[in-house]
This record gives C-alpha cells, structure tokens and sequence, in this order.
C-alpha cells in the first residue's frame, strides 16, 4: 500500500467512526467540546497526517501509526483496572494527590484528590465541563494554533482529561500525580487525554504525569496539552512516560507564560515504540522563564522524538532547555529544538544544549538545533554532542578496582546527573535512577 | 614488587616508551624524572593499564605475576593504584558510593566480607582529618565543583583509603600551591611502609623535598637515561634536563 493511500484509509477509519461515537455521547454532545470536536472533525477531512517530506516530520516515519485501525477508547470495551494495578505503578515516597485515568477515562474510585485548598479546581476534564462549564470553556482549545492531523484527531475524539486550576495566590503544596493506564487485552485502543493547566497570578502547583500501560494490544496514545501561566504563576509539569513496550505515544503541549511567571517541564522517556512529544512555549509577557528539561532513554527499537519550540515575544526573558539521552540497540532518538525571538523580545537569554551518548554501533541521533533570532540585543546558546562513554572517565573508575559493567553505569548516572538533579522530589529522583537502568538493562548503582 | 624489562610502547603509531627497564622492592620510593612528552606519565598509566596506549614489547612482572596480562579492575585489585595527573569529575557518584564500592570490589576479590558503614565512617574521617578535609566532602559527587588542589588531595584520600601496595602518582604535585603541596606529600608519607612502594612522577624536584625518595630516575625520549639518589633531584633542578642530555651524548656518540 502506498503511503498516500494509507493515509486516506486511516483518516476515513477515524472519520467513519466519528458517528458511532457521537451517539454515544448522550447530553454531551451538547457542550463546548463538541463543538471543538465537529470543528476538528471537520478540518481531519482535509488534513493529511505528517510525512516525512515535511520538514517538522523529516526523521520521524509515522506510518506504523497508521498501520492499525485503533477504537476510540470511549466506544471500546472497558478495561477493568484495580488499587493494586495503580499501586504498582504510582511514584511512591512523597505526600500527592492522585488521579487515576483508565484508558483516558478518569476513574473517580481509584482517584484521591481530598483537601484540595480552597481555590483549586481539579480533576477529571469531563466532570468539570459538566458542573462548572464556564470555568473549562473559558481555556480549552484557546492555546491550540496550527494544529495538525494527530492534534484534530485528538481534538475530535477527546472525552476526558485533567484540568487544574489554582486561583490568584493558591499554592498547592503537594504535587498532583496523575496515573494513566492505557491498553487492553483485546482491542486496539485511541486515547485521546486532554489537559489544561491553569495558574492565576501568583498561583504554584505541581503535576506529575505518569503514562502506563499493560501488556496486550498495540494502542496510540495521543495527547493535547495547554498550559496557562498569568503574572508570577509557577507551574511544574513531570512527565513520566512508561507506556508499553508496543505502544505508540504522542503528545503537544502548548504553553502560555504571562510576566514573571516561570513554567518548568520535566520529560522523561522510557517506554514506547514510538514517540513524539512537541513542547512550545510562548513568554508573551516581561521577565518570565521558561525551563525545558528532558531525558530519554531508548533500547530495542524504540524511536523518541522531541521536539520544542520556545517562542521570546517579550524583552527581558529567559529560557533554559537540556536534553539528554542515552541510546542503545537499534533505537533511534530525535531532537529538533526551536528558539524564536522577535524583534521586540531585547535582553533576552536563552540557552539551549542536547546531548546524546551511543550505547550501540546501531542506535542514532538527529539533533537539529535552531535559532531564529530577529532582536538584536540578545544572548543565545545552543549546542549539541554526540558521542560515547568517556574512555578516560572509564578508566579512572575502573583503576579503582570497580567491575567494568558497574563502571558504565556509574557513567551513565554521571551523564543524566544535571538533569535528574533538577527534580526536586527526592523520592522520585531515586526511583528515576531505578528506572534508567532497569530500562537499559544495566546493572545499578 | 615490580620488575619492568625493555617496556615498549606507543600511541597512535608513535613510540613513546622504548626500553624501560626498573626495578622497585617494597618500601622504596622511586621517583620518574624528565622533561615533558619524556614518557613519565605513559609510563604510570601503562602500568595502571590505560588502553589508550599499545604495548609493543617487554615485560611487567608484578608480585610474581604478568601484569600487562591483566585487566585494570583486576590489577587495582592486586593493590595497583594510580594517582591521576587530572581526576575525573563523576557527578552523581558520592565520594562514599564511590570509596564503599571500590573497597568492596577489592575485597570481594580477596574473599573478604563487605565494609560495614561503621568501619567505614570512622576509616574516612580519620583520612580526611589527615588531609585536612572536611566531613562534608564524603556525601559530595566525585571531585565535582573541587579546584584542583582538593581533585589532587581526593586522590591522596582514595590511595589511603585503598592502601594498595603499588602507588603510582602522576604529577601528584602539578597545580599545588605550598601548602597544598605539604598535606598531600604528609598524606603519601602516611602511606609508605616497608609492605609498599611508591612510584611518582613527576617534573619538578619541589616534591621530592616532602616526599624524600630512595631513588631517582631520569627518563629522556622514551629511555632512562641516568639513575641515582636522591641527590640526582637537586642536581637535576641546578643544572637542567639539558645538562644529562648534553652528558648522554658524551657517552653515547652518535
């Protein structure tokens, strides 16, 4: 099959279904969010799905995507997930709130979002477009721009999600952990999050995502994001993905920073067969901060792709981002980052550098780096290695009698270090350094 | 403890070592001596088993057994140590992680049973006090954000606490002000006994005042070129390398 031709067969699947689906959303298809889906709906019509000659899709080939027909996780057969499923996967070792969304739908029971300070809204998207529309309305889709075929699928098909949002100066004080686990046994799952954070002036709060999934089926997780950030609001977003191994993963999270507020993303990728995560930041106010964290780790034959685009509209900001990976196998890793800065945005600082090590003859890397600078009072940075395991760094540990595999890995924790030491959770900085060596099955140190 | 005979070697095709030949007993200390790309410090990591450089002829006869037929980790293990000329940087390493697993590996080698935390705590304070560190260093990543003179001092620290028999220090002294100088060569002085040995490299005769050596060996393009007592330093720093360069070619016309 070509793959112009697969791209009509999967677009009629997800627009065929698109009926099926409308029925079964009862009162809800008299909300705001329907009309975002028809419009959605509506523009999937005419938009194809990225190939690679286009050139924000140049090293990522996502027909495999398109290979199977998955069902909208809504209209699917539900999967039955326990406290002990959740259990087994939730980041554990610090005080949170917890919400627990099976297959994208959020699963009140398994949920603990009690005491909440006064001034926050949060929780399952759906419920919230039900008893306090106006407060949902007031952000969803408001951030989207271009937007393109996998965002429309999302946008079409979205049913469930987290919103959170902290009043003028609420600050929640323990971080919010979101677990979502997707998948099934039987069927081939879309699932569709959409999530909103909001913080009002002057508000702080934290959210960790956690992405899981179970053994079974091949399903597509494809997720829209837009995070708003007024006058001297914090927000910090961990993104944990442990999707399965079969899994296929795509996120866009568009972000809007007003003055002196400051947005930090921490993104961090374990699972997945394929991945694609694109995190924009727009500082569209003076001295705000943008920090963009991210680290991934492939094995097998797993391709990760992250892309970023900050976006300096205002004099004065800054912008920090750092990734890092650690490739092995047959994997494959992707970086494209983007800074723009207008002509208006002087004073600006933004530093940008990816680093990547090779663990295998066949893993690989592109890093494409990008500056598109129109002030002229700025200072920006950017930089990208390439490279293996220090040969000098390794012989010193090993000229200490330490075994050469526990050399390696004393390597690899040298080599994340500056990212994972920028969480400040401890717990879950221990547990990610679990989790980098499970993942490349290493030996830990 | 250590015979070397004819050592050869080179880098990138290049000859650095050719024919070195050095005998060192327990409790000696012998200091390497020479001019720079001489091949002093080839020869400290060769002997510490640095794959960067290639082996092409002689032989290394440690503790009674090939040397050069063992694997770094190993030849640690045996109580080979080399004081590096440039530390490592290990974030995310502690100095303790770091020490703790070293010593273990070293003695699960031997057969012997795991540190305890007890033992080990009150091992490190009394090197640190030795060297003038401070507890604090023990929970800090290896030699991260250290200047240089506290990289040389954590290397010193690493070599008391390891106790190996064979102590190779390269350009232990290079970057040390005075006072640097004085409690790292303390620290060494701490360390010799009649079971071990030293050899340390070095350019400059300033150490050999701290750290007074049996013997003295100068090493020219590859080659020892004169040896003698410690007297061979402080003539050494009088006249020059040129001095035994020009005295060489006497002997050896070409």
């Amino acid at each position: 099959m070509t793959n112009s031709s697969k791209n009509i067969d999967v677009r009629n699947w997800y627009l065929s279904g698109f009926k099926d689906f409308e029925s079964k959303l009862n009162g809800e298809s008299e909300s705001y969010l329907h009309l975002i889906r028809k419009l959605a709906f509506e523009k999937l019509g005419n938009t194809e799905f990225p190939t690679m000659k286009n050139e924000e899709w140049k090293y990522t080939n996502v027909n495999p995507v398109l290979e199977t027909n998955y069902i909208p996780a809504f209209i699917s057969e539900k999967t039955v997930i326990t406290a002990d499923d959740v259990n087994e996967r939730i980041y554990t070792g610090f005080d949170c709130y917890k919400m627990v969304f099976i297959n994208g739908e959020y699963s009140e029971e398994l949920s603990d979002m009690e005491n909440l300070p006064e001034g926050v809204t949060a929780g399952s998207i759906r419920k919230l477009l039900k008893e306090q529309p106006e407060i949902v309305e007031k952000y969803i889709g408001k951030n989207l721009y271009k937007e393109n075929a996998f965002n429309l699928l999302n946008s079409a098909y979205a049913t469930d999600g987290i919103f959170v949002h902290a009043a003028k100066g609420v600050v929640v004080e323990k971080p919010i952990q979101v677990v979502y686990i997707n998948g099934s046994k039987d069927q081939n799952l879309l699932i569709t999050p959409r999530n909103i954070f909001a913080a009002d002036e002057n508000a702080e709060f934290s959210v960790i995502t956690n992405h899981s999934g179970i053994e079974g089926k091949s399903y597509f997780t494809n997720i829209v994001t837009e995070g708003f950030l007024q006058k001297d609001a914090k927000i910090k977003v961990y993104k944990l993905q442990n999707e399965a191994d079969n899994a296929y993963h795509i996120e866009r999270a568009e972000v809007d920073l007003k003055e002196t507020s400051i947005f930090s993303h921490y993104n961090i990728t374990f699972g997945g067969s394929l991945v694609r995560n694109d995190i924009n930041t727009e500082l569209n106010g003076e001295y705000c901060e943008s920090n963009l964290y991210g680290l991934y780790f492939g094995s097998t034959d797993q391709h990760i792709d992250n892309h970023s685009l900050v976006k300096h509209m205002s004099p004065n900001c800054e912008s920090n981002e750092l990734y890092k990976g650690i490739l092995d196998d047959s994997s494959r890793g992707v970086f494209n980052g983007k800074i723009y800065v207008r002509k208006d945005a002087q004073k600006t600082n933004a530093y940008q550098s990816n680093k990547t090590i090779l663990l295998s003859d066949d893993a690989r890397i592109d890093t494409k780096p990008q500056l598109e600078i129109y002030a002229d009072d700025v200072k920006c940075s950017h930089g990208a290695t390439i490279g293996h395991l220090d040969d000098t760094a390794y012989f010193y540990i090993i000229s200490r009698g330490v075994p050469a595999e526990l050399a390696k890995s004393m390597l690899i924790r040298a080599f994340v270090d500056d990212v994972v030491g920028k969480i400040n959770i401890e717990p879950l900085r221990e547990q990610i350094n679990h989790q980098i060596f499970e993942h490349l099955h290493r030996v830990e140190i | 403890m250590i015979k070397i005979k004819d050592l050869h070697a080179s880098v990138e095709g290049k000859e650095i070592l050719r024919g070195i030949n050095l005998e060192v007993k327990e409790g000696e200390v012998h200091a390497i001596m020479g001019p720079n790309g001489s091949g002093k410090s080839t020869l400290a990591n060769i002997l510490a088993g640095n794959e960067a450089f290639e082996i092409t002829g002689g032989s290394v006869e440690y503790v009674g057994k090939d040397l050069l037929d063992m694997t770094p980790e190993d030849r640690a293990r045996e109580g080979v140590f080399l004081a590096f000329q440039y530390p490592i940087e290990i974030p995310g390493i502690t100095n303790a992680t770091f020490l703790k697993t070293a010593i273990n590996e070293i003695r699960k080698y031997h057969g012997g049973e795991e540190i305890t935390a007890k033992e080990f705590m009150a091992m490190i304070r009394n090197k640190a006090e030795i060297l003038g560190m401070s507890d604090s260093m023990i929970n800090r990543y290896v030699n991260v954000g250290f200047s240089g003179g506290e990289k040389k001092r954590n290397e010193i620290m690493q070599l008391l606490m390891l106790d190996p028999k064979l102590a190779l220090l390269d350009e232990t002294d290079s970057g040390l002000d005075i006072d640097a100088l004085k409690v790292v060569s303390e620290g060494v002085n701490k360390f010799r006994s009649e079971k071990n040995a030293v050899i340390l490299v070095t350019h400059y005769q300033r150490l050999l005042n701290y750290i007074v050596p049996d013997y003295v060996h100068v090493l020219s393009k590859g080659r020892i070129i004169k040896s003698g007592g410690k007297e061979l330093a402080l003539e050494l720093e009088e006249k020059g390398y040129d001095w035994i360069k020009s005295e060489q070619l006497e002997e050896n016309p070409a």
